[in-house]
């Protein structure tokens, strides 16, 4: 459904990839002029629900979810899921939302997005996506991505990914996210357009080469560590947390056996028969109990699952400092080496190996001419260097400035939600043994006047 | 549901996906250390014989004449005085005490095997003491029962424990097997104390207090071991005879034990695997509580949550081995006795059947005079007479063992009902204080962060 307000789209233009720190300027004033006078509305409170998006504050759902079939690429039919995202936004004054916008997106969609975020905000800790495929299962959960159980909590996870973005101070702001929300045609062929994949560092991706970087900033290095670790750890817990839901499940479920057994004894018995009978009922109570039980744990895993993906962001941000970092001493490495260079020419003294030098000597000696022109293009190479080296200082001590904010807010909102999310666990512990308490009870009642 | 008792209704609860259905779990003689008692009987309702009055009323005189339950001259192992406790209505009849404890390996140049000491103490006069210690083997415990059925055909004699279990059974003599054994041993022959007629079983009174060697020389009086045989080969011949003139309180009784039968097998098994999934629950909550620890080493501002976290997870992990502990002593062994008793109930109908086609068979005979009236008919009166007692004393035992199995069964239900409330309860308060912790903290912070 297309609604995207004449103006804005007058004056939209492709956003450029702006060195670091400009960035936020040259989005601003994309977005429109609407945008200009909601400088002092930013929010910096990180509500997750509301976003400060031009004048308006909006509210973002995925409200539903819809099995399709259509024809991917390569002609070949296929069945997918898709996702409505509905935007309201909300008058100041009377507080009522009205509802602006309404398209379908699928997962691959969000894919996308999420890639172009990384590529323009690598100093930005990318809210991650929810899992593609169904990991840390546990038997009763499938691991087909149809299964509705699986589409249900990836839809809230999506709707969280959105609600993330619209509440990043910087994110929010991209016209590429206001368009996900607002232009359901053509908003793939806009992303590309924008030329992202040919701006990303492939070097991001391949995580396992390793740059010799000599001087890292420290903080960066110990964030990666933070961050292998944290993924280490609740990949753990989250492996055992499944076997454990799957030993619980077992037990919960055998004793529903009683009751089929119970009933079917009653029938033989006088005095017991009563009590026998209305026990089993309470068996299976107690059996059926355990599968509300274990999804709201399965909520409390995508939390967890959350953060683990999250880490990959943070290490990606990490990455980003390594390799500016590494281009930084490679460029400096090379500046040195022409000043050297120069120099040599300049004094006639030969300290270095050169291939020039070796043959000049073998073949015999350059004519000053040859030499000054030499010493001319390494001049205006140095030169060049030097500029370069220190806009990309520049670049780097603002990247570490930029992250490092960011990092900041990521730390203070991990917290916040790591805690909210283990204490919700035991909440739902809770829950689950006053459940047993009042089933067994019950039990005990019927068993003890058979 | 309530009202449908009589139509066995489907229940839609099958059994987990996790496992096939009906398949053993493998009995794997679940026995954790214990202080138990028995579950005991509970007084009982004595409906006998005429025959057998005097001796009950003989030995109730006698109990009353020596000593009440609860004075201090009478000699009781300590197990017996909680017994008595557990009375609520009448005070306690019993006058014949047994433990069986101490199991000993013994090793020989042909076998190993156990023995366990069996102390008897009692006021009865026919025995020459108060008190006997002996030692006995499994060998001894079937000949006694072998030695009861004998005697007593139609009367239900309690079940002994298996004589081994091959299905996940590498050694013969592990120690929770050992164990598990000598409970039910024990089980065994208190029940035959309080049972009105075994009690006063010669055999019986032998095993009690006859020394090793006289034990054997008294083993090898009786039937000898070939006519024993050639009667069974007889008596399965006859009981296919005795199934159809079966009377009909007989039918009944016959067709609740098959029904019987396959339930409590399958509480059985079902028992069982809840016992191993809870082994296999507990084991993983002890790996899953340390791995929060772990975490907090990494996170300054949540250690505290997640250590609270881990905390609860290994309380809550003990008190499943605590809740695994109590099914183990109060269910399990109750319902496998009701499973071994459910077999023996099969071969008291059997044997019951034998002894009416016996007769049948004779009254045959004199019908189509395939022999001398007279002696027949004089052998028709003797059976005749056989029948009777046997249809009686097992009428009479059935009621007996219809009202011990319904206390041991709600009793043992109960038990293993109050285990999991206990369980929950103390998961609950563990949680709840864990929270409660979390919920102070956030308090105090907040209220630093207050200006003042």
């Amino acid at each position: 459904m297309e609604q995207a307000p004449p103006d804005l789209e007058r004056q939209w233009q492709p956003a450029p990839l702006e060195p670091l720190g400009h960035t936020d300027a040259g989005l601003q004033a994309a977005v429109g002029e609407e945008a200009e006078g909601s400088r002092d509305e930013v929010p910096g409170d990180g509500t997750m629900t509301e976003n400060n998006f031009g004048l308006k504050k909006i509210e973002i759902s995925v409200s539903e979810a819809e099995k399709r079939t259509g024809r991917n690429a390569m002609n070949m039919q296929e069945t997918y899921t898709a996702y409505l995202i509905e935007t309201r936004s909300v008058e100041h004054t009377d507080g009522q939302s009205v509802l602006t916008d309404s398209l379908w997106r699928r997962y691959s969609e969000f894919e996308l997005l999420r890639n172009y975020l990384l590529v323009y905000y690598p100093h930005i800790v990318v809210p991650p996506l929810p899992e593609k495929r169904a990991e840390f299962v546990w038997h009763k959960l499938s691991a087909d991505n149809m299964d509705p159980d699986f589409v249900e909590r990836r839809r809230i996870g999506l709707e969280n990914f959105l609600l993330r973005v619209a509440s990043h101070p910087i994110l929010c702001r991209d016209k590429i996210f206001y368009l996900f929300l607002t232009q359901e045609g053509n908003w793939k062929e806009t992303v590309n357009e924008t030329g992202f994949q040919l701006k990303a560092d492939s070097r991001l991706k391949a995580l396992n080469a390793t740059f010799r970087v000599k001087n890292p900033d420290k903080r960066f290095t110990e964030l990666k560590h933070y961050s292998d670790e944290l993924q280490s750890v609740i990949s753990h817990l989250l492996r055992v947390r499944a076997r454990v839901a799957d030993r619980l499940y077992g037990v919960y479920k055998v004793h529903g056996n009683y009751g089929r057994v119970f009933s079917e004894w009653s029938a033989i018995e006088k005095e017991m028969g009563d009590g026998l009978q209305s026990a089993g009922h309470h068996m299976d109570v107690y059996a059926s109990s355990i599968d509300d039980i274990l999804e709201d744990e399965e909520h409390y895993a995508d939390q967890l699952k959350e953060y683990l993906f999250y880490a990959e962001a943070l290490r990606a941000v990490c990455r980003k400092h390594e390799l500016m970092q590494y281009d930084l001493e490679m460029a400096a490495q090379d500046l040195a080496s022409k000043k050297q260079q120069c120099e040599e020419l300049a004094t006639g003294t030969v300290r270095t190996f050169s291939l020039k030098g070796m043959t000049t000597k073998l073949f015999g000696q350059e004519t000053p001419e040859q030499r000054e022109a030499r010493i001319k293009v390494l001049e205006e190479q140095i030169n060049e260097g030097e500029q370069q080296l220190k806009s990309k200082n520049l670049e780097g001590r603002e990247f570490v400035k930029n992250a490092w904010a960011d990092i900041e807010r990521f730390k203070e909102q991990k917290n916040h939600d790591l805690k909210e999310a283990l204490i919700s666990y035991a909440v739902m512990q809770i829950s689950m043994c006053k459940k047993g308490i009042q089933v067994w009870t019950n039990a005990k009642e019927c068993f003890s006047k058979m | 549901m309530e009202g449908e008792r009589l139509a066995s209704p489907a229940r839609s609860s099958g059994l987990p996906a996790g496992g096939a259905g009906g398949e053993s779990p493998g009995v794997d003689a679940p026995l954790l250390g214990s202080s138990g008692s028995s579950t005991l009987l509970q007084a009982e309702v004595l409906d006998l014989d005429e025959d057998e009055d005097d001796l009950e009323v003989f030995s109730k005189d006698a109990s009353l004449m020596d000593m009440n339950s609860f004075s201090p001259m009478m000699p009781t192992s300590p197990l017996s005085m909680i017994n008595q406790i557990k009375f609520e209505d009448e005070p306690d009849l019993k006058d014949l005490f047994i433990t069986v404890d101490e199991p000993e390996s013994h090793v020989t140049t042909i076998e190993t095997f156990i023995t366990y000491r069996i102390i008897t103490k009692t006021s009865r006069g026919e025995f020459d003491s108060s008190e006997f210690e002996v030692r006995r083997r499994y060998q001894d415990f079937l000949w006694l029962k072998g030695k009861l059925e004998e005697a007593h055909p139609t009367l239900i004699i309690p079940p002994l424990p298996e004589k081994f279990i091959v299905k996940g059974m590498v050694e013969r003599f592990n120690d929770d097997f050992i164990e598990t054994r000598r409970k039910a041993l024990h089980k065994f022959l208190n029940r035959i104390a309080d049972h009105p007629t075994l009690t006063f079983n010669e055999d019986f009174k032998v095993f009690l207090t006859a020394q090793a060697w006289e034990l054997s020389s008294h083993k090898k009086q009786g039937p000898g071991l070939l006519s024993r045989m050639g009667q069974t080969v007889r008596a399965v011949a006859l009981s296919m005879r005795g199934v159809k003139s079966r009377p009909e309180e007989f039918m009944e009784m016959n067709n609740f034990i098959e029904v019987f039968s396959q339930k409590i097998n399958l509480i059985d098994k079902i028992s069982q695997r809840i016992y191993k999934e809870e082994r296999e629950y507990s084991d993983e909550m002890r790996e899953y509580g340390p791995i929060h620890i772990l975490w907090s080493a990494s996170e300054e501002d949540l250690v505290d949550t997640l250590k609270g976290i881990a905390s609860c997870i290994d309380k809550c992990s003990k008190a499943t081995e605590k809740r695994m502990s109590g099914l183990s002593e109060a269910l399990l062994p109750v319902v496998h006795e009701y499973v071994l008793y459910s077999e023996m109930l099969m071969g008291v109908m059997k044997r019951r059947d034998q002894i009416q086609a016996e007769l049948d068979s004779k009254v045959e005979a004199l019908t189509y005079k395939k022999a001398d009236t007279d002696l027949l008919t004089e052998e028709i009166g003797k059976l005749e007479d056989k029948v009777e007692c046997a249809n009686n004393a097992l009428k009479a035992d059935w009621e007996r063992w219809r009202h011990n199995m319904q206390n041991d069964i709600k009793s043992a239900f109960t038990d293993m009902a109050e285990e999991n409330i206990q369980y929950y309860e103390q998961c609950l308060a563990t949680w709840e204080s864990f929270l409660a912790s979390q919920t102070d903290l956030h308090l105090e912070e907040t209220s630093e962060d207050k200006p003042e």
